[in-house]
């Protein structure tokens, strides 16, 4: 038997699978499950569906409702900043704005790719230590992950674009920052705006997140409740979480259908 | 002349979303209690901290081999527990699939609750529900995994050729004996490059699914920044960005030859 | 005038796009350049505004060198020559305004094209090109609302926009049917007519090239094997162009 046929053969690689799986699962710690008990789910879930709704908004400023308001602006704040950000990037990374010249785009790939690698929760820390805890330093958080996210996905449809109306610019002799703004940016905003709305809202479940670590936002309110076993606010935090999303969802996808 | 004859005619929609777009960020920079003086203010701290960063502990290396594989296995049984309870679950989210609006309605609205919540907080809530340990990082990957990639894949099945579902259905074949034979194999490509996908995304968050006791090497970055030793926490970081790359690089060259 | 004088065209991977051409083109005349894909009529065509570089030879346009030209002199000697493409090169989301006014981009510095400030006259001029062509109840249209024969208007709009002396056609109604074909030839043949602009064009059909050139050239391998008038262009030599029968059964000769 050749090797090639070896590696491809269909029995091969579910045995290969099936291998792999079982070393990953025999080093697993699976102690955590002994201590579980149905008894508790069920007291949990019952609590989970009991949610604290006086919790919801009662003026102090420390409420879901607040809170929530918080997280979308560390959001939006955050993915403005990184759009705008990322754009000189897209503009490095870009192959076919540097025809003769293949070590610029490189580079500015890598940058942005070593930006995007790191999760938002590693700049959270790091920005805590700079602006001190609280909402600005998830937005700089966000900000510098969505430079990276934005940019990558920027650039991928910079170099995928037509290039025909910039040939056409080019025949009737305009410069190269007037083929920028007559041929390129018409075909990109759209687009652009696009991605830019769907990291908006994957931007609101990451900043909710961030509170965990100190960066403002829902998160730490989330994390106290669960540590003090209060599921009833844990059921109305997460309920408003899971609705927020789902109402910018339809939002941001009716405005991308109005842009098509 | 008037404006509405030259390129500017529809200079109010521009200024509408201008509008829009300003009093959003005046909010939010409001709300967040965003101001760049901060930002500039503190630099000569965040010089101090980075240079904290800058001297990673090589020697702590062998301590971290055993977490980073951890969640790496973590990664990898979540991320095969959820798309094996995925598949299933896509093909009942699509029309083509069960031939009932409402069924398919329900699952994926049941499928986009599951994907709002975000990981870290879903394994907050498993860890305080289940206990600490890797077990508890594999079951949040996999419900997280399975909400991710069953609408990828039934986004994918809605775009197959119809031609031999017809086929099938007008020899006999049931809704079941379709889905196997008539649409699996058109879809079975893009599945595994699901997988290697979700694997990708997967092996970046458990890296710090970790930081609320869900496992894996997170356990090691939470502990060392409470015990305030940046040499740990910065050598950390790079191998975690390692990782990251690598599988990146793996899983992206494997669904090239997928593709 | 345009003149070629020995002009070859060999790219990096060693095939030769063009070999010695010869060509004078007079100004007012309408060319027709015919022969098999790939046997250099992009190629030649797109040399003519430098959008192809040559690589020995010379060009010469109304006696200025063209591969000899710097930056500036080359935008100088491109605003009076236009492209019309067979995708018609428009940028689809804009307004049929924009996009003809984007043909006197040359003439602006970039500051004031990127905020549209452009001249009262260059408005005019706008409308005045769109009436000649027919469209100008379609100025704030956007481009992907419109057929393909007008957004191929368009394209030719915005050439007389930029009050360009040559205009060049690569194979301007391969994805036109036949009768918006004509029209679009006739369209091109009556400026050149009126307004004495030379015309050069890259087509299949030899019919529309023998209907309404005044001079054909046909190109085979990079070489030009025929260079006359279309009366003078013989069933045997549209044979040997052609190598072979086949356009000939399709066209029914």
């Amino acid at each position: 038997m050749k090797t090639k046929n070896i590696l491809t053969n269909k029995w091969v690689v579910c045995i290969v699978i099936i291998a792999l799986l079982c070393f990953c699962a025999y080093d697993i710690d699976w102690s955590s499950l002994a201590y579980f008990s149905w008894g508790s789910l069920k007291g949990t879930l019952i609590s989970l569906l009991q949610p604290e709704w006086s919790f919801f908004y009662n003026g102090s400023g420390e409420d879901v409702f607040s809170l929530m308001v918080m997280t979308i602006g560390i959001a939006f704040l955050g993915t403005f900043i990184g759009t705008i950000l990322s754009l000189p990037f897209v503009l490095l990374a870009s192959r076919n704005l540097w025809k003769h010249n293949t070590i610029i785009p490189r580079i500015g790939k890598f940058i942005l790719d070593v930006l995007r690698s790191f999760p938002e929760l590693v700049y959270a820390i790091i920005f805590i230590k700079v602006v001190g805890p609280g909402p600005f330093a998830g937005v700089l958080a966000i900000g510098i992950h969505q430079i990276g996210m934005l940019g990558k996905l920027f650039t991928e449809e910079m170099e995928s674009m037509d290039e025909a109306p910039v040939e056409a610019c080019h025949a009737v002799g305009a410069n190269g920052i007037q083929t920028m703004f007559f041929a390129r940016i018409p075909q990109l905003l759209p687009i652009y705006a696009s991605l830019t709305l769907n990291h908006f809202e994957i931007g609101v479940r990451s900043a909710s997140t961030l509170g965990l670590v100190g960066a403002g936002g829902i998160g730490a309110t989330l994390i106290f409740a669960i540590q003090g076993r209060r599921w009833n606010r844990v059921s109305i935090i997460l309920l408003c979480i899971i609705v927020t999303v789902f109402l910018l969802d339809l939002l941001t996808g009716y405005i991308r259908k109005k842009l098509r | 002349m008037k404006i509405k004859d030259t390129v500017h005619f529809q200079w109010y929609k521009s200024l509408f979303v201008v509008f829009i777009i300003g009093v959003c960020f005046l909010g939010s920079a409001y709300v967040t209690d965003a101001s760049l003086s901060e930002v500039f203010g503190n630099l000569d701290q965040m010089i101090a901290f980075l240079e904290k960063l800058s001297h990673p502990d090589f020697s702590y290396i062998p301590t971290l081999l055993s977490p980073m594989l951890k969640t790496l296995k973590m990664s990898m049984l979540g991320t095969f527990i959820g798309m094996l309870l995925a598949v299933p679950f896509a093909f009942l989210a699509t029309t083509i699939a069960t031939q009932n609006a409402i069924v398919t309605n329900i699952i994926r609205l049941f499928l986009n609750i599951i994907r709002t919540i975000p990981n870290l907080l879903l394994a907050a809530v498993l860890v305080a529900v289940i206990g600490i340990g890797e077990a508890t990082g594999i079951i949040t990957i996999a419900i997280f995994t399975f909400g991710m990639v069953a609408q990828l894949i039934y986004e994918s099945i809605e775009t197959i050729d119809l031609a031999p579902l017809e086929a099938a259905e007008s020899v006999g074949a049931n809704k079941l004996q379709i889905a196997v034979w008539s649409i699996w194999p058109q879809i079975m490509n893009s599945v595994a490059s699901y997988f290697f996908y979700a694997f990708e995304i997967n092996v970046r968050a458990s890296t710090v699914l970790g930081y609320v006791g869900a496992g894996g090497i997170g356990v090691t970055l939470s502990a060392s920044l409470g015990l305030f030793r940046y040499d740990r926490v910065s050598i950390i970081i790079l191998s975690i960005f390692i990782i990251v790359l690598i599988v990146d690089a793996l899983s992206e060259a494997i669904r090239r030859r997928l593709a | 005038m345009i003149v070629f004088d020995h002009v070859s065209k060999t790219y990096d991977n060693g095939v030769k796009g063009l070999i010695d051409v010869n060509l004078t083109i007079n100004d007012g005349d309408f060319v027709s350049i015919i022969g098999l894909s790939g046997a250099g009529k992009s190629t030649l065509l797109r040399a003519i505004n430098r959008l192809n570089d040559i690589t020995e030879g010379e060009i010469t346009i109304d006696g200025a060198s063209l591969s000899q030209a710097n930056k500036k002199q080359l935008r100088l000697i491109r605003r009076h020559i236009g492209l019309i493409s067979q995708q018609f090169n428009l940028v689809k989301r804009s307004t049929v305004q924009k996009n003809v006014l984007s043909g006197r981009l040359g003439y602006y510095s970039s500051f004031k094209s990127v905020f549209g400030l452009f001249s009262k006259e260059d408005y005019a001029l706008c409308n005045e090109v769109l009436e000649k062509v027919g469209l100008l109840d379609k100025l704030h249209e956007r481009c992907d609302n419109l057929s393909g024969g007008q957004q191929q208007r368009v394209s030719i709009a915005r050439t007389l926009a930029q009050q360009a002396n040559i205009i060049l056609a690569d194979e301007p109604v391969a994805s036109l049917d036949p009768v918006t074909s004509q029209e679009i030839m006739e369209e091109l043949k009556n400026i050149n007519v009126t307004m004495n602009k030379t015309v050069i064009v890259n087509i299949h059909s030899v019919e529309l090239a023998k209907q309404f050139s005044t001079r054909i050239i046909a190109l085979q391998d990079g070489r030009v094997v025929f260079d006359g008038d279309p009366e003078s262009l013989t069933h045997d030599q549209l044979t040997m162009i052609y190598k072979g029968n086949a356009f000939l059964k399709e066209s029914g000769k």
